[in-house]
C-alpha cells in the first residue's frame, strides 16, 4: 500500500459526497487495476437543493482541493484529471480555478441537466457522450470509469481533506451546510465527531420553536426530529432547518416530488412512472397511502440506480415521522 | 478460445451455460422463464423494466438478471412473495404508460405485458394513462408509432442507432425524456422497420394495409392477384405454431386461394428475372468500364439509405428493378394482355417480410402506363393476421400449388431472402453467362450465413470477381467507408438493411432474433436445395417471357429497370 492511501486509512477519512464509503478504499482499488491508462474526476456537481459546502471550499480553498486532485494525479499516473461543476459553479468559478490549474492536466467541465448527473456512472456517460443516463454497476467505476478505464471519483470537500492529510493538516474536521429556518445560515467547518445538536447549538443555530431538520441534502436527505439529533453527522453535510409550525407539508414535498421527477433520467420504470405517481399524488393532495407505500418499494428494492433508490427517504421519513394524519390533509 | 463453463443454479434447478454469459441468457435456454420486457438478445440488456429482478444467494438486495453476469456456482431465486409484489407494482407503472389498444394491435394474442398481467393479478388501470393523449404518428406509409403504448424502453432508439439511420432519439419534453422522431434535416427514417421487431409493446407497427386489400377482394371488377416474397415462406408458419423455419410455401398458396384469391405467383420467379437483368448489367459495367463497384438495389431501405445519405453514390446502384416491382410491372402488361384484362383492374398485393416495401411501392419512378406495379404490401404478419380473421389455420390446412408458371421459381429466386442469396444467384448466372456452362459447384457456402460482414473472390474465366456482402445498415456504411479509400475494392455489393437480410426483416412474426433468423434461413437453403431447377436462367417463366416479351430493348427497360435520385427529408414533425 502506498504512503498517501496508507494515510487515508489511518485518517479513516469517508466520501464527503454522501456514501460515507472509505476514500482509501477507492483508491486501493483504482491502485490495484494493472491498467496503465487512469483517470480522475472531482466531482463538484452539489446537486442537492440547499448545499453549498462544496461552493465554500471551491471559493475559499480552491488551491487545497486542486492541490488533492494532484495528488491524485501524481499517485496514479493518471491521464487526465476533471472537475465537474454544476452550471452555476462553473460560470462562477471557471476562470479563476483555470489560472490556479495553470499547465496541470486538469479539465473543467460544466456538468449535464438533471440531479441524475451528478451520480458518478452517469457523470462518466456524459463526459464520453454528452449524454446523462446511469450505468449499470457492477463494473464500478475503479474497474472501468470513463472510457472503460480505471476511474478515481472523490467529491470537491473529499479532495480538501485529502490534501490536508497528505501535508499532516487534517483535523477530523468536515464542513456543514446549514440553511432553512435559522438564525445564522451558511457553511461551517466543524469537528467530524459533533452530534448534530452540537453542531446547530455550536453554531448558534438551535431553533426555540418545534422543528424538523432534513439531513444530508435538500431533495433526498431524510427527515429527523429534535429527538433524533443526539447522533454524529455523516454522509454530506447539509442541514436543513424547518419550523413544524410553520411548514406546509405537501409544499414541501411537493417540491422534493417536483425536483426528482425533473431531474432524474427516466431510465427505469419505478423511478420514471413511480417518482411522477408520488409527484401526481402530492400535487393533487390526494393521496391514497397503500399506492405510495407501494411505490415507495419499488424505488427502494428495484431501482437501477442509488437516485431512485434514495428518492423515496424523504417522503417517507416525513409520513411516518410527522404522523402524517394528523399532520397532513385537513391542515392544508 | 474456447469458453469456460460453468454451473448456476436457478430455482434448485442446476443449469450450465458459459462464462460472461448473463444470468437470463442461461435462464432462457434452459427454457426457465424470467419475465422480462426489454430484454432483447439482439440489443444491450437495458435493465430498465426491472421485471427480470432476481435474488442472488450472499448478494444485497435484487438484480436484474438481464444484465449479470453468472459467475460458477450462483445460487438463483426467481420468484418469491416479495419479488411477486414488486412485479406487480411495476408492471402496474408500466400499464399506466402504456394504453391499451389491444384490438388492432401487432402483438394480438402474443402480448408479453398482458401475460404478465394476468400472471401476477396486476390491476391495469390502478394509474390512470399518462399518456393517453399522445398522438400517434406515421413514418412515410410503412410505419405506424404509436407513443401512447411505448413504455420508454428504448430498444428502438439503440435498433435506429445499430442501423446508423439515428432518426429515433430521445428528446426531453417537459419533466420525461421521450421517444421522438429527429428533427435533424440530415436525418430520415428508411422504413427497414427493425424498430418494429424490436419493439416489446407493439408501439411500432407496420402501416396496416388489410382494409384495403379487403376493398379490392370485395370489389368485382377488380382480379385480384397475391404474389408472395421469398423469405415470407419460412416465417409465417411461426404465426401459426408450426416452428421456427418451418418450410410453408404451399400451405401459403393453398391460404391464398381460400381467401378466395386464384392468382397466386412468387415473387422469388420475378428473382430469377432480377438476376438475368443484374448478372447483365455487372458483365456490361464490368466490360464496358461502367461505375463500380455495382450495389444491389431490391432492399428499399437500402436504396432509401443511399439516396438520402449518400446520394454520391447512386450510380453505384443497379438500374435492375426490385422483384416485387418488376413482377408487378410485368402482371400489369405481359401477363394482362395475355389474360386479356384491362391492366387497370388488376390489384396487384405483395406479400413482404418487410415494412419499406409499402415504401417502394409508391415511388413514383416506377409507374408503368401510369400505373402503380404493386397496389398494396401486406407484411408476413399482416397476411398471418388475414388468415387468422378467416379462419384460416396453415398448420391445418392442405398444400396447394401456386399458379403454374407464375408461380415457379427456381433455387436461386429462393434464396434472395436470405443475406448472400442475391449474390449466389447472380453468381450462380453470371458464370452461365461469361463462361457458356454452368459452374461445376453451385453452392457458394462462403457467401452464406448470417455474419454481418462477408466477402469473397470468384475466378470466372479470366476474371477475378470480388464480391462483399453485407447486412445491417451500419455494416454497409463501413463498407461504403471502405470503398471511398479504395474504389477498385469490389465488384459487386450485395446490401440487404436488416439483420440476415428480407429473413430478419421488419414485417416479420416476432419475435426476432438470431436464433430464428438462422433457422429461417436454412429453410430457405433447403428449399434451394430441393428445388429441380437451381439457376434463374434455366426457369421456365424466365425462359417464355425473354421469348416472348422482354425481346426487345423498350419492354426490358420499362419493366425491368428504374432510375434512383437524391431524397429531401420525407418525415417533418
Amino acid at each position: 500500500m502506498s504512503e498517501i492511501i496508507l494515510k487515508l486509512k489511518e485518517a479513516n477519512l469517508l466520501g464527503r459526497g454522501g456514501a460515507n464509503f472509505p476514500v482509501w478504499q477507492k483508491w486501493e482499488a483504482v491502485a490495484k487495476n494493472s491498467d496503465p491508462e487512469k483517470y480522475i474526476i472531482c466531482n463538484g456537481a452539489e446537486g442537492e437543493p440547499d448545499v453549498h459546502k462544496d461552493e465554500y471550499i471551491i471559493k475559499n480553498y480552491p488551491n487545497d482541493f486542486i492541490d488533492g486532485i494532484i495528488i491524485a494525479i501524481k499517485e496514479f499516473s493518471a491521464k487526465k484529471a476533471y472537475i465537474y461543476l454544476n452550471h452555476n459553479y462553473y460560470d462562477k468559478y471557471k476562470d479563476s480555478l483555470s489560472d490556479i490549474i495553470g499547465e496541470a492536466s486538469i479539465k473543467i467541465i460544466e456538468k449535464g441537466k438533471g440531479y441524475i448527473a451528478g451520480e458518478e456512472t452517469a457523470i462518466c456517460e456524459f463526459i464520453e457522450k454528452g449524454f446523462v443516463q446511469p450505468r449499470q454497476k457492477p463494473p464500478f467505476i475503479s474497474d472501468a470509469g470513463l472510457w472503460g478505464k480505471p476511474t478515481l471519483l472523490n467529491n470537491v470537500e473529499t479532495f480538501y481533506h485529502i490534501a490536508k492529510i497528505n501535508k499532516g493538516e487534517y483535523k477530523d474536521t468536515r464542513f456543514i451546510s446549514i440553511e432553512g429556518d435559522v438564525a445564522n445560515s451558511g457553511t461551517f467547518e466543524k469537528l467530524n465527531n459533533l452530534t448534530i445538536d452540537e453542531i446547530l447549538k455550536g453554531t448558534g443555530n438551535y431553533p426555540d420553536f418545534d422543528f424538523f431538520v432534513q439531513v444530508g441534502g435538500g431533495a433526498e436527505g431524510l427527515i429527523m426530529l429534535p429527538s433524533e439529533l443526539n447522533t454524529p453527522l455523516s454522509g454530506c453535510g447539509a442541514l436543513k432547518i424547518f419550523n413544524k409550525e410553520k411548514t406546509d407539508v405537501f409544499v414541501l414535498m411537493e417540491y422534493w416530488a417536483n425536483f426528482l421527477n425533473c431531474g432524474n433520467c427516466d431510465k427505469c420504470v419505478p423511478c420514471r412512472e413511480g417518482v411522477y405517481r408520488i409527484w401526481e399524488m402530492i400535487k393533487n393532495r390526494d393521496i391514497d397511502k397503500e399506492k405510495l407505500f407501494d411505490l415507495f418499494e419499488v424505488l427502494e428494492k428495484t431501482s437501477f440506480c442509488g437516485l431512485g433508490r434514495g428518492a423515496s427517504g424523504p417522503f417517507k421519513s416525513l409520513i411516518l415521522k410527522l404522523n402524517f394524519e394528523k399532520y397532513g390533509k385537513e391542515k392544508n | 478460445m474456447e469458453k469456460k463453463r460453468i454451473k448456476i443454479t436457478i430455482d434448485g434447478k442446476e443449469v450450465s451455460g458459459f462464462e460472461g454469459q448473463r444470468v437470463l441468457e442461461i435462464a432462457i435456454e434452459n427454457n426457465i422463464a424470467i419475465p422480462n420486457l426489454c430484454y432483447h438478445s439482439d440489443l444491450k440488456p437495458k435493465a430498465s423494466c426491472r421485471l427480470c429482478i432476481v435474488e442472488i444467494t450472499g448478494k444485497r438486495g435484487y438484480q436484474t438478471a438481464c444484465s449479470t453476469i453468472a459467475e460458477d456456482g450462483m445460487i438463483i431465486t426467481t420468484d418469491n412473495e416479495e419479488i411477486s409484489k414488486l412485479r406487480k407494482t411495476n408492471l402496474e407503472l408500466l400499464f399506466s404508460q402504456h394504453n391499451e389498444k389491444c384490438s388492432d394491435c401487432v402483438k394480438g394474442n402474443d402480448c408479453r405485458l398482458l401475460n404478465l398481467a394476468q400472471k401476477y393479478n396486476v390491476d391495469i388501470s390502478r394509474f390512470t394513462d399518462r399518456k393517453i393523449d399522445f398522438p400517434e404518428i406515421e413514418f412515410g406509409p410503412s410505419i405506424h408509432f404509436d407513443p401512447s403504448k411505448c413504455i420508454d424502453c428504448k430498444n428502438c432508439v439503440e435498433v435506429c442507432s445499430h442501423q446508423n439511420v439515428k432518426f429515433l432519439e430521445v428528446r426531453e419534453e417537459g419533466s420525461f425524456f421521450q421517444i421522438c422522431p429527429s428533427r435533424n434535416g440530415k436525418r430520415d427514417c428508411v422504413y427497414c422497420g427493425q424498430c418494429v421487431v424490436h419493439c416489446p409493446t407493439g408501439a411500432f407497427q407496420g402501416v396496416d394495409a388489410i382494409k384495403i386489400v379487403e376493398n379490392a377482394m370485395n370489389d368485382v371488377q377488380k382480379t385480384v392477384i397475391f404474389q408472395i416474397a421469398p423469405a415470407v415462406r419460412t416465417s409465417i408458419g411461426e404465426e401459426f405454431g408450426m416452428g421456427y423455419g418451418a418450410i410453408a410455401t404451399e400451405k401459403i398458396a393453398a391460404g391464398i386461394k381460400k381467401l378466395g384469391i386464384n392468382n397466386v405467383f412468387d415473387v422469388s420467379a420475378a428473382a430469377d428475372i432480377v438476376t438475368m437483368e443484374e448478372a447483365e448489367e455487372l458483365i456490361q459495367r464490368i466490360s464496358n468500364g461502367g461505375v463500380l463497384p455495382m450495389f444491389t438495389s431490391c432492399c428499399p431501405a437500402w436504396v432509401k439509405y443511399l439516396e438520402f445519405y449518400h446520394p454520391e453514390l447512386i450510380p453505384n446502384l443497379t438500374s435492375v428493378r426490385s422483384p416485387q416491382v418488376l413482377f408487378g410491372g410485368l402482371t400489369k402488361t405481359f401477363w394482362a394482355k395475355k389474360q386479356e384484362i384491362d391492366p387497370k383492374n388488376i390489384f396487384v398485393v405483395s406479400i413482404m417480410p418487410c415494412t419499406a416495401k409499402k415504401y417502394e411501392i409508391k415511388r413514383e419512378e416506377n409507374i408503368i402506363d401510369g400505373l402503380n406495379p404493386v397496389d398494396a404490401v401486406l407484411t408476413t404478419h399482416e397476411l398471418a393476421c388475414l388468415f387468422k380473421k378467416n379462419g384460416i389455420d396453415l398448420n391445418l390446412i392442405e398444400s396447394e400449388d401456386m399458379t403454374p408458371l407464375w408461380g415457379d421459381a427456381t433455387g436461386a429466386g429462393v434464396i434472395y431472402g436470405t443475406s448472400g442469396g442475391v449474390t449466389e444467384s447472380a453468381l450462380r448466372t453470371a458464370i452461365f453467362k461469361i463462361t457458356g456452362k454452368n459452374a461445376e459447384s453451385i453452392e457458394f457456402t462462403n457467401l452464406r450465413g448470417l455474419n454481418e460482414s462477408k466477402e469473397a473472390s470468384v475466378i470466372i474465366g479470366d476474371l477475378t470477381l470480388k464480391v462483399a456482402i453485407v447486412n445491417g445498415l451500419s455494416n454497409a456504411e463501413k463498407l461504403i467507408e471502405k470503398i471511398k479509400d479504395n474504389p477498385n475494392c469490389y465488384h459487386y455489393i450485395e446490401v440487404m438493411a436488416c439483420p440476415g437480410g428480407c429473413i430478419g426483416g421488419g414485417g416479420q412474426p416476432m419475435p426476432t432474433d438470431s436464433k430464428i433468423r438462422k433457422l429461417r434461413s436454412e429453410g430457405l437453403y433447403k428449399i434451394d436445395k430441393d428445388k429441380q431447377k437451381r439457376l434463374a436462367h434455366e426457369s421456365a417463366l424466365v425462359e417464355g417471357i425473354y421469348k416472348e416479351y422482354l425481346n426487345d430493348e423498350k419492354n426490358i427497360h420499362k419493366v425491368c429497370h428504374t432510375k434512383y435520385g437524391k431524397r429531401k427529408k420525407e418525415n417533418n414533425f
